[in-house]
């Protein structure tokens, strides 16, 4: 009786939570296994269809190369902002960057590299007067050597706001115990830093992996004919219901989404713990 | 990490120019190709000006404007409340609490949108077809950042005396929490502001795919005929984006570490 007026003020809270994020999960999730009230694998085989299975490899492939090359330029990046004064203006300046890069970017991404490197991209303009060549020959741009590109853009900065505080959390002690024992500036980063940083670095590997994986503004933005990868076949199926069936379709697509992104994201909390236990 | 030797320098250096070109140039080549006249040469500024002159866009921004200030109200009077009350009455919900605000981080907002049909369909039918109905939504999306920033000013400050004696002076429980605790937690009250406007602005995708013409859906939109006005709305949002973020991180002074998407 206590708990249930300790709980009537989280009502609010709770209901927004449940009508906006949990039933609209759980439809994609029945949706996808019950057609017109009867339980069937049919939406689910479709997945294995050859457009299907062309889009999630390319995905992976989109969401994995961006997160090694993210993740490991990011920690490089996350380095030189950790070893500057914590309180410049440099520093803020280039942390705020990072977020707004990272977090918010979406669609505004898309157009920076159209203006960049697109047809009458500026430095596509500037390098066909310099050298004579055409930078934005063959529309690479909207293909998944483009996407790579414009993801890097947004996963190195993701990296730098996941890893500055875990280079943050390397403690100065650390390191003046290893000198004081005699160890050179390189052997303490190979046999000290570099070993206790691993499981946070393999860790955001796989947070931009997820990130990559389910993001859609800047790649819808980019592209729009054909869906390459599996966000955007999510968009063709919801925007072209007259097919039969496409609608289903686009519940066990997002479903495959929620197991790819549900089974990274158990990894990465996992690593996040063991990080956890040496850092801060 | 402190290089003092002259080559490890010049390799930070090299590392701090090669980052920053990779980073600025698209920038730069934002406001240069928003700007530029490509029929007469020289410069122009009428790609920013159709950021009011044309009208859908600027309905656009209008729309994208109002969601920014409902879901920050809408988020502030959800999340704050409650967060105060199970920091003094039901601890035991804490876990929960937390939970469900970073829940948003793991389901993807594609996902949200391709189940949210049937909700929409009641939410339409009791308040009408606007792209105001947004918030609702919205406020969800914002949850994790909100709830991070709150959750570190109620960390910082001492909520159960001060209640205890607001209440204990005869408070009522608005009171307590309008005129003694939200003074205490400004600071993150207005970073959770500042990040869920920076998060409205910048939603596309549940827009999209819903079919409301919010700002980000205007910008994809314009692009197919007039690219430069599209990067000069784009560019603005994003200056703006950086300007709110660099002026929280200002407000927030020390070394408040920089939170993102760790869970």
């Amino acid at each position: 009786m206590r708990r249930l007026r300790e709980g009537l003020p989280l009502l609010p809270f709770l209901a927004v939570v449940v009508i906006f994020l949990i039933i609209p999960t759980v439809t994609v999730i029945v949706s996808a296994v019950y057609a017109d009230g009867v339980f069937s694998f049919a939406r689910i085989q479709a997945l294995f269809s050859g457009t299907a299975l062309s889009a999630l490899a390319k995905s992976v492939l989109l969401s994995g190369s961006t997160a090694i090359i993210g993740a490991i330029l990011g920690a490089v990046l996350a380095w030189l902002i950790v070893s500057s004064p914590p309180t410049s203006m440099v520093r803020r300046a280039v942390i705020s960057l990072c977020s707004v890069l990272a977090q918010f970017g979406g669609v505004a991404l898309a157009f920076a590299f159209l203006a960049t490197v697109g047809l009458n991209g500026v430095l596509t303009l500037w390098v066909q007067q310099v050298f004579g060549l055409n930078l934005a020959g063959s529309g690479w741009l909207y293909s998944l050597t483009g996407l790579i590109l414009v993801y890097t853009y947004f996963q190195i900065p993701l990296m730098v706001i996941v890893f500055v505080p875990a280079l943050e959390g390397l403690r100065d002690q650390w390191r003046e115990a290893a000198v004081s024992l005699g160890a050179s500036t390189w052997r303490y980063w190979r046999e000290v830093a570099v070993p206790l940083l691993t499981p946070a670095f393999l860790g955001s590997v796989l947070l931009l992996f997820a990130n990559a994986f389910a993001a859609y503004a800047t790649a819808a933005a980019l592209v729009s004919q054909g869906s390459p990868i599996v966000p955007l076949l999510i968009r063709s199926a919801l925007t072209s219901e007259v097919v039969l069936g496409q609608s289903g379709f686009a519940y066990a697509l997002a479903l495959e989404m929620i197991v790819v992104v549900a089974l990274v994201m158990v990894a990465y909390s996992a690593l996040v713990r063991r990080t956890a236990r040496w850092l801060r | 990490m402190r290089r003092t030797t002259l080559g490890g320098k010049v390799f930070r250096a090299v590392l701090w120019v090669a980052f920053g070109l990779f980073f600025l140039f698209p920038l730069y080549a934002m406001a240069d190709f928003s700007t530029r006249n490509l029929i007469a040469g020289g410069r122009t500024m009428a790609a920013w000006k159709n950021l009011v002159a044309d009208e859908a866009l600027y309905q656009a921004i209008v729309i994208s404007l109002l969601l920014a200030v409902f879901t920050v109200v809408a988020m502030l009077l959800v999340l704050v409340p409650t967060m105060i009350w199970v920091r003094l009455r039901a601890p035991w919900a804490k876990g929960m609490v937390e939970f469900l605000c970073l829940l948003p981080l793991t389901i993807p907002a594609l996902v949200i949108v391709v189940g949210l049909r049937n909700v929409y369909l009641w939410v339409t039918y009791f308040l009408g077809e606007s792209a105001l109905t947004l918030t609702f939504v919205y406020v969800v999306l914002v949850l994790p950042f909100a709830y991070r920033a709150i959750d570190a000013a109620l960390s910082s400050i001492d909520l159960q005396t001060l209640a205890e004696a607001a209440r204990s002076l005869g408070a009522g429980w608005p009171t307590t929490i309008l005129r003694v605790v939200v003074p205490n937690i400004w600071s993150g009250i207005l970073s959770a502001a500042f990040i869920s406007i920076a998060v409205v602005l910048g939603e596309y995708t549940i827009a999209s795919l819903s079919g409301y013409e919010t700002l980000q859906v205007q910008i994809v939109q314009i692009g197919k005929t007039d690219g430069a006005t599209s990067v000069a709305a784009s560019l603005a949002v994003l200056l703006f984006g950086f300007v709110l973020l660099l002026i929280l991180s200002l407000v927030t002074r020390g070394r408040r570490r920089v939170q993102g998407v760790t869970a």
